[in-house]
């Protein structure tokens, strides 16, 4: 498992952000996702294998709920 | 203020004014003015019309911005024109306050943080360039100018100056550094000029790591956030689901019900349905109180760590390094016949050749140049100590066993720590105590563990039985163990674990160094002295940057400050939105109550999250 980082930009409301991690969650590639209103990032760890299919999943969830917000690995 | 929230106050202070307009114009024409308040809060809720309409499509029925559509969509339908303008006027000043709350605490907690340097002077080719800290390698060596922040880990190869280490460890007093020091990055050159070579790359530097610490801290939530985040998952659906009820039921069971009576009460639960005021203030508390100990040199690495300590119960203390200096000092010197400084002389002269702790102890007592002329013979006895010919004398040092092997008649010395017995031409000279030294702030902090609400202070050491027991009493510790190997420690760890209440915590501190399973066993780690030491900063939960162990305490207490303030807040948002419920439900309350209860309690909510960054302890 490898962690990865994103900063997360127009996400607007500490319950959105709940919400979305709250959806990415339930990407079974992934382990211990977390978003930091206060940060404004959302970590998480893969496998790095599964990274590609992985980020493909994350940004269309994201799409779904939050459609303004933009991750950006750091 | 950034440009977006300066457009959204913008928009409030227009819509404002048209409501004011029409108030005034009141009198003259309903019409007139009905269209003036709907053009006020197309301006101030376009966004959230628009949004709430993009998300109808998607079934998030229960988003904020649906749910305040519909509220003040509404509340236009049953005619109280102004109730719905005002109910998005103050929506959107609640949520500008919370955005421009959010951006000031984040400005201040990265303030704090502000280690980050910007660039390096890299020598390359015989000039000086000035490149990004990513950009330099191992080995290369970089200028610091008074003034300028350290930007990578390296060591000192030319110059002397002050650091400041202030933005890393909380200390005010400036740290000396000269050639061959080691200097970390993030700390401030004050004075002169230093040419270092840096021994690590950026994203391997001190700096890097405790930002990625901090800047990672929120990320592991503590239950209050995941309380506060399943409460308000069940606590929308079921508002909204009672608003629905309450518009239908009454009406078609009560006889002479008044529909839009109803209705009205059914939109201003919506009102209150938005759980955003909560859900901000928690995760704003935790970060202002990570950002608060940051500040004084406390690293905690997550919000859960943080709302743990304040309920410490047991502390469980490592004591070389973390109670005592960890360096072995030669205390006293109590000389017979000589002077006290001739019976040091002698000692380290005859000393003088061996690299024995103790010798070393020793030369660094008597901090002179030793002229190895003098000492013309030297022996040592295994295990008892050194024989030596100095200036023409016979010099025995060593222990008991020496003085009675060679048959000279000593004083027994019963201090604590290791006797240095010394004899001069075959007579009794006096005996020099050389001992770890009890750290002057753990005489500090023991009594203020006590206070903070710790019931058992506990030492665990490998050292021996006398010196625990004067360092236990002198400290007035509650227990302590002696000679234990490392995995005694773990196994008595295990045992403290069990004794705890349960909601209580153990805390384990050390110095880092050989601590790795103890660290891990307890409930808090705290790694202490933790500037430069990789392994600390891996393996704890919390890192003291200096070798206090009273911040042990202020880390309590600014845990117990933030668990107060959001205890607080939890129980003041809840017990106001279920007050203005019930009365709502009622009839009592109308939906102007609501929208000042839920804005109101958004911002104070807020305030007092902001209260954590000015925590002085």
């Amino acid at each position: 498992m490898k962690k990865y980082k994103f900063k997360i930009q127009n996400l607007d409301c500490a319950n959105c952000a709940n919400e979305l991690e709250h959806a990415l969650q339930k990407i079974e590639l992934l382990e211990n996702v977390s978003i930091s209103f206060m940060m404004q990032r959302l970590t998480l760890e893969c496998y790095e294998e599964n990274y590609e299919e992985a980020l493909e999943r994350i940004k269309k969830v994201i799409k779904k709920e939050e459609p303004d917000v933009k991750i950006e690995e750091v | 203020m950034s440009k977006k929230m300066n457009t959204q106050l913008f928009r409030i202070m227009i819509s404002f004014l048209l409501v004011v307009i029409s108030f005034l114009l009141k009198l003259d024409n309903e019409l007139y003015n009905n269209i003036l308040l709907v053009i006020a809060y197309m301006i101030v809720g376009y966004d959230i019309v628009l949004k709430a309409i993009r998300n109808i499509f998607k079934g998030k029925i229960f988003d904020e911005n649906f749910l305040m559509s519909i509220a003040t969509i509404g509340a236009f339908f049953i005619g109280e024109f102004p109730e719905a303008v005002a109910v998005m006027l103050f929506y959107q000043v609640g949520e500008l306050f919370q955005d421009y709350a959010v951006d000031k605490s984040r400005k201040s907690v990265s303030e704090l943080m502000d280690i980050r340097p910007d660039y390096a002077n890299v020598y390359r080719n015989s000039e000086i360039e000035k490149v990004d800290p990513d950009e330099v390698n191992i080995g290369e060596v970089i200028l610091v100018k008074p003034g300028e922040k350290i930007p990578l880990d390296g060591i000192v190869i030319e110059g002397e100056s002050m650091l400041s280490t202030q933005a890393l460890t909380g200390e005010t007093v400036p740290r000396k550094v000269s050639v061959n020091d080691e200097v970390l990055s993030g700390c401030v050159n004050n004075n002169g000029i230093l040419k270092i070579q840096v021994n690590k790359e950026f994203g391997e530097s001190t700096v890097s790591k405790i930002l990625d610490l901090v800047e990672n801290a929120s990320s592991r939530k503590s239950k209050s956030e995941n309380f506060i985040s399943k409460f308000a998952k069940y606590y929308t659906p079921i508002v909204v689901i009672i608003a629905v009820l309450l518009a239908f039921i009454p009406p078609l069971v009560i006889k002479n019900a008044i529909v839009s009576d109803w209705l009205y009460r059914a939109l201003s639960f919506l009102v209150v349905s938005c759980p955003c005021a909560l859900v901000i203030s928690i995760p704003l508390s935790f970060f202002g109180g990570i950002g608060a100990a940051s500040k004084m040199g406390i690293l905690i690495k997550g919000s859960n760590y943080l709302e743990a300590l304040a309920s410490s119960e047991i502390v469980v203390c490592d004591k070389t390094g973390t109670l005592t200096e960890g360096v072995f000092k030669a205390q006293k010197v109590d000389a017979i016949g000589y002077s006290d400084a001739d019976l040091l002389r002698y000692a380290c002269y005859a000393e003088s050749f061996s690299n024995h702790p103790i010798s070393i102890s020793l030369k660094q007592a008597y901090d002179k140049e030793i002229n190895d002329r003098l000492v013309t013979k030297t022996e040592e006895v295994s295990g008892k100590g050194v024989i030596a010919t100095v200036d023409g004398k016979t010099v025995l040092v060593g222990n008991e066993k020496l003085m009675s092997e060679y048959g000279i008649p000593f004083q027994k010395n019963d201090e604590v720590g290791t006797i240095v017995y010394v004899a001069i031409n075959n007579e009794f000279a006096g005996t020099i105590v050389i001992a770890d030294k009890i750290k002057e702030d753990s005489n500090k902090a023991i009594p203020l563990l006590k206070k903070n609400g710790v019931k058992k202070i506990i030492m665990l050491t490998g050292d021996s039985e006398s010196v625990s027991a004067y360092v236990s009493n002198t400290l007035g510790l509650d227990e302590y163990h002696a000679e234990l190997l490392p995995q005694d420690k773990v196994s008595w760890v295990e045992k403290l674990m069990n004794q705890k209440s349960s909601s209580g915590k153990l805390v384990f501190v050390g110095d880092g160094i050989n601590d790795a399973p103890v660290l891990a066993l307890s409930d808090i780690g705290v790694a202490m002295g933790g500037l430069g030491s990789d392994a600390a900063i891996e393996a704890a939960d919390v890192v003291i940057m200096t070798d206090e162990p009273s911040k042990i305490s202020n880390s309590i207490q600014i845990s117990r400050k933030t668990m107060r303030i959001v205890k607080e807040n939890i129980i003041f948002a809840i017990f106001i939105k279920i007050a203005v419920l019930v009365f709502s439900a009622l009839g009592i309350a109308t939906m102007w109550l609501a929208v000042f209860a839920d804005v109101g309690v958004s911002v104070l909510a807020v305030l007092n999250a902001l209260r954590i960054l000015k925590i002085r302890v």
